[in-house]
């Protein structure tokens, strides 16, 4: 055994930068969870004392912690919703292009927005989306009143969850095209051979065969449903629009980061993580029975 | 296949390029607005003149951003992250996966070391605990505290370690013979073939490192430390401000350029590095996909 280490060990001297890194950064803050459990004091650290339950009892009191879990929810299952369906029709109206490079050419376009981080996406939306921005003026053209996206809080939940899905789509474009490709032409040969003309075709072999993705990619955004998209609503929202808009991550960052209560923000995190973690386990079973797919 | 010419089809392929190219403008002309107000008179776009094209052209909104010095210094600031940062990824990437890429008797403890970097791809300790021990490792306002927290990309680690796996075992076996130790085998002989791998796995770093703006404001105390990404998402609520106290005559640059056209050009010159390098990323960002999804 011990000879074996040896002869190994160059194997592990490789691992040991890396373990060390992922220990301090990643595993020292699940230890710094319990501060969720103490009245945590800058002077004491983790040693801080003890208080029980007392942040979560605070927290759960609060009128504002159930907005943020409901906002959280309703953007969140939208925006899976969207980010599904919207790519899986494109992909196969996309697939029905017979050109490579027309195709090619869509499929780039789309993609773009996906590469840019939130914070020129947002400079872009609050350009576009402003009173005097270009979509108010197209919607004026219509004959229409200025919509007040990033204002009116009945309407931003929805700009979140279009912007979302209009960010993101290119992505799973490519996803699905993939899928889409490695679909063997004979099929559809036989398929019209025995009669079916394309829209048949594309109910009985395109979504079928497609259909063991679309699960693997909903199941396994299942797991982040409590990720309503920190980086897009934290640079879009603002006050007026905190009773529809602001979501946990949000929360948990005035709380803890800018009102420095770090045990009330870890406690909202811990409470959070909990669920998170129930939620990942679940999807990745599911997505190992559902579809076969492991992540290693 | 055998071509469909019957009515039914002409008129599908009518409305599929009508979807088609819609949806690409969609995801273009937000773009293209940003640069035609970027480019005109605050007066212009005020009144909403503008549309796809300049109206008043002028550049004072790129002199405006040039000249502060704000600008370049935290383009240089993102520019060492991008290089350091993509360089530790890389060296602690390919430093795991070599290793990991083995069989569990020839690296004793593989499963182990596997489930330690996994655990943190699906759970993290949250915002507060990990902001508590990034500032108690004294890293706060040094570019360090942006690198080391996501010093191992894991999934990328474990495309990495994929691609190895697939490649033919007689090319070490040989080398072995040779004499040849485990880190020279991976300096001299694995390094060049990893080449598409390391292109794909090192871009994804470069766009998620140029991208990163939270970290920045969290991480930063003094905000002439902030990358571009931090500082562009300043100028989303204090644009305004930053003209006022930017020594100018502040009626006179307010007949130039106002909010809109300034912010547009820095989001711009933001985006601006990534659009550059847009094809490669849409080629290895795909081929990063088909790697991704074979499975260990």
């Amino acid at each position: 055994m011990i000879k074996k280490l040896k002869q190994q060990r160059a194997f592990h001297l490789m691992l040991i930068p890396s373990v060390i890194l992922v220990f301090i950064f990643s595993y020292m803050p699940f230890y710094g969870m319990i501060i969720a459990f103490q009245d945590y004091n800058p002077g004491l650290g983790f040693g801080s004392p003890w208080v029980g339950m007392e942040n979560f009892e605070h927290v759960f009191r609060q009128p504002n912690f159930v907005r943020t879990i409901w906002n959280t929810l309703y953007m969140s299952v939208f925006k899976l919703i969207g980010g599904i369906v919207v790519p899986v029709a494109f992909a196969l109206l996309l697939n029905e292009v017979v050109r490579a490079a027309l195709k090619r050419t869509f499929q780039t376009l789309v993609y773009i927005p996906n590469f840019l981080s939130w914070v020129i996406m947002a400079g872009i939306m609050i350009d576009i989306l402003g009173s005097d921005g270009i979509v108010n003026s197209f919607l004026g053209l219509l004959g229409m009143k200025p919509v007040s996206f990033l204002g009116n809080p009945a309407v931003f939940p929805w700009t979140m969850i279009v912007t979302d899905v209009w960010k993101g789509f290119g992505f799973g474009t490519v996803v699905y095209l993939a899928a889409l490709t490695s679909i063997d032409p004979g099929l559809y040969e036989a398929a019209l051979i025995d009669g079916a003309k394309r829209w048949k075709q594309t109910i009985y072999i395109t979504l079928p065969l497609l259909a063991p993705t679309i699960i693997l990619m909903t199941v396994l955004s299942l797991g982040n449903i409590l990720n309503a998209g920190f980086d897009q609503i934290f640079n879009l929202y603002s006050p007026v629009v905190y009773e529809t808009g602001d979501i946990i991550d949000t929360y948990v960052y005035r709380l803890g980061i800018q009102q420095a209560q770090y045990s009330v923000g870890a406690a909202v995190g811990f409470f959070k993580s909990i669920i998170s973690c129930i939620l990942v386990v679940v999807s990745y079973v599911l997505a190992y029975r559902v579809a076969g797919y492991r992540i290693f | 296949m055998v071509q469909d010419r019957s009515l039914g089809r002409k008129l599908f392929q009518l409305f599929n390029y009508t979807v088609l190219i819609l949806t690409s403008l969609l995801c273009v002309l937000p773009f293209v607005n940003l640069l035609a107000v970027s480019f005109s008179s605050s007066a212009a776009v005020s009144a909403g003149d503008v549309v796809f094209w300049p109206v008043g052209f002028n550049t004072k909104a790129y002199e405006f951003a040039l000249e502060g010095g704000e600008f370049f210094r935290s383009m240089w600031v993102s520019f060492q992250r991008v290089v350091l940062g993509t360089l530790v990824n890389l060296a602690l990437m390919v430093l795991a996966a070599y290793p990991l890429s083995k069989t569990k008797e020839k690296v004793m403890g593989r499963g182990i070391y596997m489930g330690f970097f996994v655990v943190t791809m699906l759970f993290n300790g949250g915002l507060i605990p990990t902001y508590l021990i990034v500032v108690k490792t004294g890293l706060i306002d040094s570019i360090w505290s942006l690198i080391l927290p996501g010093a191992l990309p894991v999934f990328s680690m474990i495309i990495l370690m994929n691609f190895i796996r697939g490649l033919p075992e007689e090319i070490e076996e040989s080398a072995t013979i040779d004499g040849a130790g485990p880190m020279q085998i991976l300096v001299r002989i694995l390094l060049p073939l990893l080449k598409p791998a390391l292109a794909t796995v090192g871009l994804f770093s470069i766009v998620g490192h140029w991208n990163s703006w939270f970290d920045g404001i969290i991480y930063m105390n003094n905000t002439s430390n902030y990358p571009l990404q931090s500082y562009l998402q300043t100028l989303l609520l204090s644009f305004e401000q930053i003209m006022q106290r930017s020594g100018n005559d502040y009626t006179q640059l307010l007949a130039m350029m106002n909010v809109r056209t300034g912010r547009a050009a820095q989001m711009f010159l933001g985006a601006l590095p990534i659009l550059a390098i847009y094809p490669f990323l849409q080629k290895y960002f795909t081929t990063g996909l088909v790697l991704g999804s074979v499975k260990g």
